[in-house]
């Protein structure tokens, strides 16, 4: 997904790899389909049978076998050791996608989220058996409210957009029983958001009224005031916003909104960057999420699990979904029903991301308020040493203004050379670089969006840096195929998207003899 | 602090290329009297022997399940999951990357995707599946949801047999979306007429085999029922591993499947992460929720894999996307079909049985116990208890007497009228020594 997800075709003609007999080359290997390479009998797991027993299943049991081949353990590990191969990397190097924050991930956190005391823990045993479980969730939470300085939070959503679904939905419920439910329809959100930002809105029945970013790349409390109305339930901000500028008029924009019956919902997706900095309830928010991998590190893992923990202000706090942990004395219980109060419901089974918990609060513990603060400085720091180093080849949309954690750019400089954001990006891979985000924030053109973190040492900033400054001057002087037939060395070359959409083959299925 | 590389004198170095005085130069934006100065009110770093030691405190007052005899299921499950599996999910490779959005050098990811949505669709008996979901619970509010865009209607009928959790994240969704739900009342012994809630409104049946109390159920009649008014039939499943043995909802033609996936690969983590399985039909594709991986070819030609069909999705359509799903469980769904891999076909067949098993024997002698009774005449490996005494003062005695006997009713269902119920499950890491345990311990609380 390049272009934001529209399909991309490769341009250049197609240029056959060189041939070897295994299609390998060196530690660059292919690698066959489960299902091409595995046997319906074989298995890499060794279960007796039971001693003979009278089936209980009745009519139910399944007549036909399934198609799924089995692999022997040590073909298991070469299977998948040999696919990983082919994936990038924080740990391999820097991943500077643009507001998605991938920093460094301690192995401490992944040790302690595995002792059986949290992983084998079972979401509806006796509460009296997990109070350990339970004092987690409340020290998480704990620490999240100083951190936010908001009045509770809301553990259970399950990633970033499931939070933002949870905020949304308490914003919802405290306007039904304010008996405003079938006036207030309307939810702003910047042009400059997030997608999930409108989808959100969209689907709790919301229709979507979009507030223009200023030529400085904020939202002005101006344009809000203009924006609002009697029929407006609240405004969806990120802050600091996608186009890694903090939005300098948000207590403004918190007080227009609060004055005309609204709520604030921020998107705390870019939360990392201000930590130990500011408190977003001293904002005036009245929800935000926090995206515990991306602030707090836990690892992405090709796409998940995440966790969405949401904190509330006291306006919005009765209506927070169940479950929620409450001190009683000594012990912590767990309330999962509304109990007669005024909770919107439930937003999944059981209690949340725990094995995420644990590795956001073994984060927390590790840092403390200090490193907590240095950590936000950092990332801080390495993103305007980026930006300022880039700025006289690259093109900036927003001048010499500072950045919080991540740097954007846009394609003005580009605009000669025949190359687009896309061209530039691919490159970046042939220099053993993942690139970073592009085409988005949707409001800047040809959007690259940097963000370092602040994992990287000085060294490989530099390192970086000049290489995209070697990049960039390669692009002015009109090195073109270097660009367009990027990337040559990676283990594949651009994909023909256009056919993976236009001809869908989402699974495998046995070859027809021809 | 051991995990920050930059130095004093770098940072001042960095500082001075920037061109600002300080550090606080770059947070001018944020409001002045908004600025915290100083520390937040938190403890300092720590070592990270300091942090592991804080934290294995926190974990050892928690009861592990493997350290019990222990007979929880209800939608999460407790099994044995094969060494290689952790190790393999611990390589940085997929470990530590992010969404494959640049697939030249994600095709690691995107081909365990691929696989991953072939054997979710194969073990569903369905033809297309997603790479993956939040959660069992999560995947069957977006099944809801998905059959409203498809049938153009907004009535769902949920049975009686849905895990009340299930029914409640359904319930929460429908009524913020301004859709109505029909919930039936708790089905203990699969016994009600879902023919008779669907009408012309109704966009589709939820049912869930096994369902809550542990009941197989054939799925094909109310498939009919609900095919003939135009609405469509969502199986739910909690345990993996029950495909095994049972027939699949491909097989008794639903035509959405969701469930829950934790049970193969995933340990149980007090609920999470967890991952939602999410199969269909070939046609309904384009109404699916969550992330795609297709194939394809590079331009040298060569078969590649990348994430496609986004035009369904929040990135493209913003406000008009079909849901505002963007995360998957990627390691999870990893973990899943690693753990699948391993089984295959066979081993997962000998799994199913054992389970099976397990739950046989365990049934067979806890009927025996007077006064005691096995509610289902047939099951897979879950099954409910009738006792003498309310079940969840009993749940507590038992585990008193360090047995985790299963899940009192009441607990997710107050006021259901089955207080004296309790959900039992049986898998693989039960033992005779631990059946017994179980007896013993409950014949002492009933005496």
């Amino acid at each position: 997904m390049n272009v934001q997800g529209r399909p991309t075709r490769p341009e250049t003609a197609a240029v056959p790899a060189r041939e070897t007999f295994t299609r390998n080359r060196g530690l660059n290997t292919e690698e066959a389909l489960i299902f091409e390479t595995g046997r319906l009998d074989a298995t890499g797991v060794d279960i007796d049978q039971p001693e003979p027993f009278q089936s209980r299943l009745g009519p139910h049991a399944r007549g036909s076998a399934i198609e799924l081949p089995g692999l022997t353990e040590p073909e298991t590990i070469r299977h998948y050791v040999r696919l990983s191969r082919n994936n990038y990397s924080i740990d391999a190097g820097i991943y500077p996608l643009g507001s998605c924050t991938m920093k460094h991930n301690p192995r401490l956190n992944e040790k302690i989220a595995r002792l059986p005391g949290f992983a084998d823990v079972h979401p509806l045993q006796p509460v009296s058996t997990a109070q350990g479980a339970l004092e987690t969730i409340e020290a998480l939470a704990n620490a999240l409210l100083t951190m936010t300085g908001m009045d509770a939070v809301a553990m259970s959503p399950k990633a970033g957009a499931h939070g933002e679904l949870c905020g949304m939905m308490a914003i919802k419920a405290a306007i039904e029983a304010r008996g405003e439910g079938a006036t207030r329809r309307v939810v702003l959100v910047p042009d400059s958001a997030h997608g999930t930002n409108p989808a959100t809105a969209a689907l709790i029945g919301y229709s979507v009224r979009s507030v223009p970013a200023g030529a400085d790349g904020n939202v002005s409390a101006e344009a809000v005031r203009a924006a609002l109305a009697p029929d407006v339930a609240a405004i969806m901000l990120t802050n600091p916003n996608t186009c890694g500028l903090f939005e300098r008029q948000i207590a403004g924009i918190a007080e227009a909104v609060h004055e005309a019956g609204a709520y604030f919902y921020c998107d705390g997706a870019n939360f990392n960057a201000v930590v130990g900095k500011t408190r977003p309830g001293d904002l005036g928010v009245d929800a935000m999420h926090i995206n515990l991998h991306k602030t707090f590190s836990t690892p992405h893992g090709g796409g998940g699990p995440g966790a969405g923990p949401v904190a509330l202000s006291s306006r919005l706090a009765p209506y927070a979904p169940v479950p929620f942990v409450k001190r009683e004395g000594a012990a912590l219980r767990l309330v999962e029903h509304a109990e007669g109060g005024a909770s919107f419901g439930r937003m999944c089974a059981f209690h949340g991301q725990m094995g995420m918990f644990v590795r956001a609060l073994s984060f927390i513990l590790s840092h403390g308020a200090d490193g907590l603060r240095q950590a936000s400085e950092d990332a801080v720091l390495s993103a305007n040493y980026i930006r300022a180093s880039l700025n006289d080849v690259m093109s900036a949309p927003f001048g010499d203004r500072p950045c919080m954690h991540e740097a954007l750019f846009d394609d003005r400089w580009l605009k000669d050379t025949g190359l687009t954001t896309l061209d530039f990006a691919k490159a970046m891979i042939d220099e053993g670089y993942h690139p970073m985000t592009v085409y988005f924030p949707l409001i800047v053109h040809g959007a690259m969006l940097i963000e370092p973190t602040e994992s990287e040492s000085k060294a490989s900033l530099d390192l970086f840096i000049m290489t995209l400054r070697d990049l960039a001057i390669a692009a002015i002087a009109g090195e073109r195929e270097r660009f367009q037939s990027a990337p040559v060395d990676a283990p594949r070359r651009r994909l023909d998207e256009t056919r993976a959409a236009r001809q869908p083959v989402l699974r495998w299925t046995k070859p027809q003899p021809a | 602090m051991r995990y920050l590389p930059l130095d004093a004198s770098e940072r001042e170095a960095m500082l001075a290329r920037i061109g600002v005085p300080d550090i606080e130069a770059l947070f001018a934006d944020i409001p002045a009297d908004k600025r915290i100065h100083g520390l937040l009110d938190m403890p300092l770093a720590k070592s990270e022997m300091a942090v592991e030691r804080a934290m294995t405190t926190i974990a050892g007052r928690s009861l592990a399940a493997g350290s019990a005899p222990f007979f929880l299921g209800a939608g999460a499950y407790r099994r044995h999951i094969p060494a290689t599996v952790d190790h393999l999910i611990q390589r940085s490779e997929f470990l530590t990357s992010y969404t494959p959005y640049q697939p030249e050098i994600a095709q690691g990811t995107l081909q365990v995707l691929f696989e991953f949505q072939t054997q979710v669709a194969a073990l569903t008996g369905m033809e297309v599946a997603n790479a993956s979901m939040y959660d069992g619970s999560t995947a069957c509010g977006e099944a809801m949801l998905m059959a409203h865009r498809l049938t153009r209607r907004n009535r769902a009928v949920i049975s009686g047999g849905l895990h009340p959790q299930y029914a409640d994240v359904c319930a929460t969704l429908a009524h913020m979306v301004g859709d109505t739900i029909v919930r039936l009342p708790p089905d203990l012994k699969a016994s009600e007429d879902i023919a008779r809630a669907i009408d012309d409104e109704t966009s589709c049946v939820i049912v869930q085999a096994p369902d809550f109390f542990g009941n197989p159920r054939d799925l094909a009649p109310a498939a009919a029922a609900a095919h003939a008014r135009g609405a469509l039939l969502i199986a739910v499943f909690t345990d993996p591993v029950s495909l095994g043995a049972l027939r699949s909802p491909g097989e008794m033609d639903a035509d959405i499947a969701v469930g829950e996936g934790q049970g193969l690969g995933n340990a149980l983590n007090f609920g999470g992460p967890y991952l939602g399985l999410f199969a269909t039909r070939a046609k309904n594709v384009r109404q699916m929720p969550g992330r795609l991986a297709g194939e394809t070819v590079d331009a040298a030609g060569r078969r590649s894999f990348v994430l496609t069909l986004s035009t369904r999705e929040q990135h493209i359509r913003r406000e008009k996307a079909t849901s505002n799903i963007c995360t998957n469980s990627g390691l999870c769904a990893l973990a899943f079909s690693i753990h699948l891999t391993l089984l295959g076909a066979a081993g997962l067949g000998r799994l199913a049985k054992v389970n099976h098993a397990n739950a046989v024997r365990l049934a067979e002698r806890l009927a025996a116990i007077p006064a005691v009774e096995v509610v289902n005449p047939h099951f897979f490996n879950e099954f409910t208890l009738r006792t003498p005494r309310p079940a969840a003062e009993l749940i507590e005695a038992l585990a008193r007497r360090g047995v985790i006997g299963g899940l009192p009713v009441s607990r997710l269902l107050p006021g259901a009228g089955l207080d004296d119920c309790i959900v039992v499950a049986s898998t693989e890491t039960n033992t005779e020594d631990d059946r017994e345990a179980y007896v013993q311990a409950l014949a002492d609380c009933l005496r």
